[in-house]
């Protein structure tokens, strides 16, 4: 067993303290030590985004952090993003509307890098929404629908108040 | 009431799930005592390998075994996967073996497997497990290794010819020797990979007290696999269970059953312990296979009017190392050669080579890409040899509607008859070439390059023959809570195919989507399956889903009517329930549960059945269609070229296209743009480089380039749908057809924009730097 | 691809961390991450100790200094990507910023982590080139400031010592009013630059060019500035000709080759850009300013 240390972090609302090898990266401790394992690995190198989650507001590659790194901070993934358990969120609803998914497996990064950059600019353009989802792969829709699904998103999220708001911090 | 589904953009059942994370991919399945896998490959292309050495990883806290070819031999009756599509072309047998053991032939190949309590221990050992090399010399380029004297890619063979293959019809000497015009050309497609972005995977755990074997694994024929686990393993069939979960993409690679699920199946018989192996992106690089190296010296003879006479010439295809599926890329590449046009007179030899190289096996498109993209360019040589406009040359030698079904005098690998079955292609080239402004568009080029701009626009028809058979087996089933179960052998890898099923079964019970649950991929629930591929399930799938919902709900209105004493048809279904039709000033409140029907068909102990029927609400069906069911379609692209940078990009994208009758529009879209982005970066952005010794130079994804929405312009989408007459629902698939009219139009735009320089453009992909260049070559003197 | 072991160290202060670097054999320090741990992942890296930087106080910051801007060295990208203060006094920075990797990198990536890693493709150093940045670093003897034009040490390497960690950078502001442009050729948005150019102009009221910084990054080991270039740029008048005879001098630079590019290309690229950044960055003199 390597080296260890205790981590206090919140996580979609939850406050854990976990014992964490030092190595292990922030991704594989949401997935196999919270059992979290909406956070998907596709390239482990920083590349594909799909295990984009928010750390303290802001979306981070969680292949590309260590875990014991993450101590103090308050994480969303993809499981904190729906109000409820029997509601989605606007965001998944419209990729839902909008066949901004096939096979789900960017998925979790597209809505977390979506969340924070529809936060910060609430009405972006086309252009706008694809620089944003750039540092996202997907193999399966070529884009086109993730892209109206944002869209879409943003102009249901600028109709309603701040009560759908998933679970995480402001970002600047 | 009843709903109509059918034809209806409705939401997919898939979605909520994998919105919110809860979706159950390979990856997240955890078993208790679980430990994991890590793979130790071959770093050279070709070596003799003189020991293994596995002591300080074994001595490593945590390893739990290390395991090479020898410590898997006594369970295995054979050692080799023997999977191969029957040919009688093949010259040589070259199977994979389960681990490597004297002879390594790949970059990437596994030699042996460690196995320990964690993935990143696992890893720790596979460094400090020591192989013994002896470095062979390698053959990379598949054309190279045909040539007298090239290193032979196995040891033990005498050269690297893996079979070879004639195909053709018609007087092709004559029609040449007719023609008022010949003209030759040297065509290269590259090869990439399927980067569905969740890599492989599989997790096996062995019950010691029932001696039974389940391998979970992601993959799209679960059914293939458990068959080659039988054959290699010596099991029973109900010693083993092979089930997929979610599927994070397939894209073709995901068919072919790997060295990899069968090793965790052994492994985890020999450890005592769950065992799971997660493909990780650099392993996907080297050891999930790749499609599309092909090389196409070809020649077409027209008459003085463009029109066709013959087409003949030869492939040299890529095989890789092993073979890993068949003969079945370059076969499609021939057959599909001619495309939607009329060909009076055909030849094409074929040789399939093997390198040192990863195994080939398909990629999304499927051979068709290549052959689409050489007669593509062919057509564009014709037009601009004759002064003609390029959609002129084709509209000459398109197929006409009303020559539908069209048969061609080939054969497919099962020996069955090529007949295109319906569509309408000149339709489909006028309509795209309408919504891109093609007839406008020398006048808006024109005006571009006087202010500096390079446009281009260029075209490509295709056909894809999809729904290859023979069958899909699908059993619906009414349980006694009342649901509908739809069981499939085909799998669910994000085309939607649960939706898909759905759809097609609650349109026959009243259109209650919600009460239908579809289980894909689990030998335990479908006897049979063939899986997915070669856009096939919506066709084969969907027809046994129809017929058997048919006779699910046939004999539910039957029981009914017993039930009810009301004469068929006067009952209706309407998801959950049989009810007696409203008459005009009559509301009928008659009607009985799904579930209840379900229950009195589940029998009781001394007590007939009622109305006389045989037992149970289910019906399991396995429709035959051999034949397949062609798609079609055009694609019209323009591009920008900035001709300092040799940048290419993309300012209009037309697709039409045609898969029969759709079930739900809003997925063919998906799959339709989806496949064209696959075929974008075949034009323009993927590279899967290897160096003359057969060493992969691109094995990150920063390196190889996926095309990403920045990149990606805006699918403007026609759809035609010629139903096909060869099923009941008229269908035919999609998954793959975007991909394959992508680098024809692309190139030809390219071509097109830099008509001023002369350039002309015989590869995919192209690349700025190439650009550039023949740019300059075009500039020179 | 999961990380080697290492030993995981996360001291408080800068004098802790140079201690720790100076005692611990094979120690990589880890900054914004986003270069260290996919070289970690794919174990191309393996140190026996990571100095994690994330908690050291004070490094990140960014604020006016003399006359120009001092940005910490673990100021997050993001930072200066969205800092008034970049856009007003250092704007080729701003410009060059959001093309630095994607959201999610700038969002956890360094400023002095991009400069250490040292990419030649990579924008920082190009626009730290451009800039003559003064490079602020602190080792067991104490602090040195290093001239950008010193800074390189060969491909993916820099004139910092083993035990020295990097502080601050100072951008000294160009002139009020002064042109900039930044032109970069990269496969698909957000990847390296296979070519960039980083363009500063200013001129007189005679429209002559009187101070001119040309920088080329992608075509050595280290972003390059082009001296004969900034020597006929300036007292000469800003014209097209001007910049094509300007950019026309990089033409014969030696220039890297590898799987994305020859050098050839990357030649041809040198001049291309130059031409587009100084064009561009001419297109910008606010002449109002005395640009």
């Amino acid at each position: 067993m390597g080296e260890k240390r205790t981590v206090s972090l919140v996580v979609n609302g939850t406050a854990y303290e976990e014992s964490v090898e030092t190595r292990l990266t922030l991704a594989d401790f949401l997935r196999h030590q919270l059992g979290l394992t909406g956070t998907h690995l596709g390239c482990e190198h920083g590349v594909c985004g799909a295990c984009t989650v928010l750390v303290d507001g802001l979306s981070v590659r969680a292949c590309l952090m260590l875990a014991v790194q993450a101590g103090g901070a308050d994480i969303t993934t993809v499981e904190g993003i729906a109000p409820s358990k029997d509601r989605l969120h606007p965001l998944q609803e419209a990729f839902r509307d909008n066949h901004g998914l096939q096979c789900g497996f960017c998925t979790p990064g597209m809505l977390t890098t979506l969340l924070e950059f529809l936060r910060n600019n609430p009405s972006p353009s086309e252009g706008e929404v694809r620089e944003a989802i750039s540092g996202n792969l997907c193999r399966c829709t070529g884009y086109q629908g993730i892209i109206d699904a944002a869209l879409d998103a943003a102009e249901r999220l600028r109709g309603q108040d701040a009560t759908a708001r998933p679970h995480g911090g402001e970002s600047p | 009431m009843s709903r109509a589904v059918f034809g209806e953009s409705v939401k997919r059942v898939e979605d909520p799930a994998l919105l919110r994370g809860e979706a159950r991919f390979i990856d997240d399945i955890s078993l208790p005592s679980m430990v994991e896998a890590a793979f130790v490959r071959s770093p050279h292309a070709h070596a003799g390998i003189r020991g293994i050495d596995a002591g300080s990883a074994m001595a490593l806290p945590g390893v739990h075994a290390v395991l090479t070819i020898d410590d898997l031999r006594p369970y295995l009756e054979t050692e080799f996967l023997v999977v191969g599509l029957p040919s009688s072309s093949y010259q040589q047998d070259r199977n994979r073996p389960a681990l490597a053991g004297d002879e390594v032939v790949y970059v990437g190949e596994p030699i042996a497997v460690v196995i320990a309590e964690d993935r990143y221990i696992a890893e720790d050992a596979a460094q400090l497990v020591v192989v013994d090399y002896d470095p062979l010399p390698a053959a990379s380029d598949c054309r190279d290794a045909l040539a007298e004297g090239a290193p032979r890619v196995h040891q033990d063979a005498k050269d690297n010819l893996l079979a070879e293959f004639n195909m053709g019809y018609g007087d092709i000497d004559a029609a040449f020797a007719s023609a008022a015009h010949i003209y030759a050309e040297s065509i290269t497609q590259h090869r990439g990979g399927s980067h569905s972005i969740e890599c492989r995977g599989a997790i096996a755990s062995h019950d010691p007290g029932t001696d039974q074997l389940t391998l979970w694994v992601s993959s799209q024929m679960p059914h293939s696999t458990l068959r080659v686990l039988v054959d290699m393993l010596g099991r029973d069939e109900n010693q083993m269970r092979v089930v997929t979960p979610d599927i994070g993409g397939g894209f073709g690679p995901k068919l072919v059953v790997y060295q990899e699920d069968v090793v965790v199946s052994v492994a985890a018989m020999i450890v005592g312990r769950p065992v799971k192996w997660i493909e990780d992106r650099r392993e996907h690089f080297i050891a999930t296979t790749q499609e599309r190296d092909q090389y196409w010296e070809v020649e077409i003879a027209v008459d003085g009017e463009a029109r066709i006479l013959g087409l003949r010439g030869s492939i040299i295809h890529d095989h890789g190392a092993y073979t890993a599926r068949g003969i079945n890329l370059p076969q499609n590449s021939a057959e599909s050669f001619p495309g939607p046009y009329e060909v009076p007179a055909f030849q094409m030899n074929t040789k399939l080579a093997l390198t040192n190289k990863v195994p080939v096996t398909p990629v999304r498109g499927a051979g068709h890409p290549q052959a689409a993209f050489t007669i593509e360019r062919l057509m564009d040589r014709v037009a601009r040899e004759l002064g003609l406009d390029r959609a002129e040359v084709r509209r000459r030698n398109l197929i006409q509607a009303q020559d539908m079904p069209y048969t061609r005098p080939l054969k497919t690998r099962g020996g069955l008859a090529v007949v295109l079955d319906s569509g309408d292609y000149p339709k489909s080239q006028e309509d795209s070439l309408a919504r891109a402004g093609w007839d406008q568009f020398p006048a808006r080029q024109l005006a571009a390059r006087a202010d500096g701009r390079y446009i281009g626009i260029g075209l490509a028809n295709f056909v894809k023959g999809t729904g290859r058979g023979p069958f899909e087996q699908v059993t619906v089933r009414i349980g006694t809570s009342g649901r509908v179960h739809v069981y499939t052998g085909g799998t669910a890898i994000g085309q939607g195919t649960k939706t898909m099923l759905a759809q097609i079964v609650a349109e026959q019970l009243g259109g209650d989507m919600e009460n239908v649950t579809v289980t894909t991929g689990d030998t335990a629930a479908t006897a049979l399956g063939i899986g997915t591929s070669n856009s096939r399930l919506t066709v084969v799938a969907g027809t046994s889903a129809h017929v058997a919902a048919g006779k699910v709900a046939d004999k539910a209105l039957q029981i009914a009517a017993h039930v009810l004493d009301a004469p068929v048809e006067d009952l209706e279904i309407d998801g959950t329930a049989i009810h007696v039709k409203d008459r005009p000033g009559r509301i009928s409140n008659v009607r009985v549960e799904l579930g209840a029907l379900a229950h009195a068909m589940a029998g009781t102990p001394g007590y007939t059945l009622p109305g006389g029927m045989g037992p149970g609400l289910e019906a399991t069906e396995n429709v035959i269609l051999d034949s397949k069911t062609f798609a079609s379609g055009t694609a019209v692209v323009e591009v920008e070229v900035d001709v300092e940078t040799g940048g290419v990009k993309i300012l209009n994208y037309v697709l039409a296209h045609d898969c029969g009758r759709i079930i739900n529009p809003m997925i063919v879209d998906g799959q339709a743009i989806g496949g064209t982005a696959h075929g974008i970066g075949n034009a323009l952005y993927e590279w899967m480089g290897y160096d003359e010794n057969g060493q992969p130079l691109t094995t990150n994804l920063a390196d190889y380039l996926l095309v990403t929405a920045t990149e990606m312009p805006r699918i403007d989408l026609i759809h035609h749908q010629s139903p096909s007459p060869l099923n009941p629902l008229g269908v035919k698939g999609v998954g793959e057809c975007g991909v394959v009219p992508a680098p024809g139009a692309i190139i030809s735009a390219v071509e097109d924009a830099l008509a001023p320089f002369g350039v002309h453009i015989d590869r995919a992909p192209i690349s700025p730097p190439q650009i550039l260049a023949l740019i300059t070559q075009g500039r020179a003197p | 691809m999961k990380p080697p072991p290492f030993t995981y160290h996360d001291p408080a202060t800068v004098t802790e961390a140079i201690g720790l670097l100076a005692s611990l054999d094979n120690a990589k320090l880890l900054a914004g991450g986003q270069s260290l741990m996919p070289m970690l992942n794919m174990r191309y890296a393996q140190p026996d100790h990571v100095i994690d930087l994330n908690r050291v106080e004070g490094l990140s910051a960014i604020r006016e200094a003399g006359d120009g801007l001092e940005i910490g060295a673990m100021t997050r990208q993001r930072e200066v990507e969205f800092s008034d203060d970049v856009e007003r006094l250092c704007p080729l920075l701003h410009e060059a910023m959001p093309l630095v990797g994607h959201r999610q990198t700038r969002n956890r990536g360094t400023f002095g982590g991009s400069l250490a890693h040292f990419d030649s493709s990579a924008e920082i150093p190009t626009v730290c080139a451009a800039l003559d940045a003064i490079v602020r670093v602190q080792g067991p003897g104490g602090a040195r400031d290093i001239a950008f034009k010193d800074f390189a040490a060969g491909y993916l390497s820099t004139s910092m010592g083993l035990d020295e960690v990097l502080l601050s950078v100072q951008l000294p502001a160009w002139g009020a009013g002064h042109g900039f442009g930044f032109e970069e050729f990269a496969r698909r948005h957000g990847d390296f630059a296979i070519v960039s150019a980083a363009a500063l102009l200013e001129a007189g009221p005679d429209g002559r060019i009187t101070r001119a910084s040309l920088t080329l990054g992608g075509i050595g080991s280290a972003p390059l500035r082009m001296a004969p270039a900034e020597a006929a740029l300036v007292g000469a008048p800003g014209s097209a000709e001007t910049f094509a005879a300007a950019a026309e001098t990089c033409r014969g630079i030696d220039a890297l080759e590898d799987i994305h590019a020859p050098a050839v290309y990357r030649q041809h690229l040198a001049v291309v850009l130059s031409r587009r950044a100084l064009e561009k960055a001419w297109s910008r003199m606010d002449a109002d300013k005395g640009g």
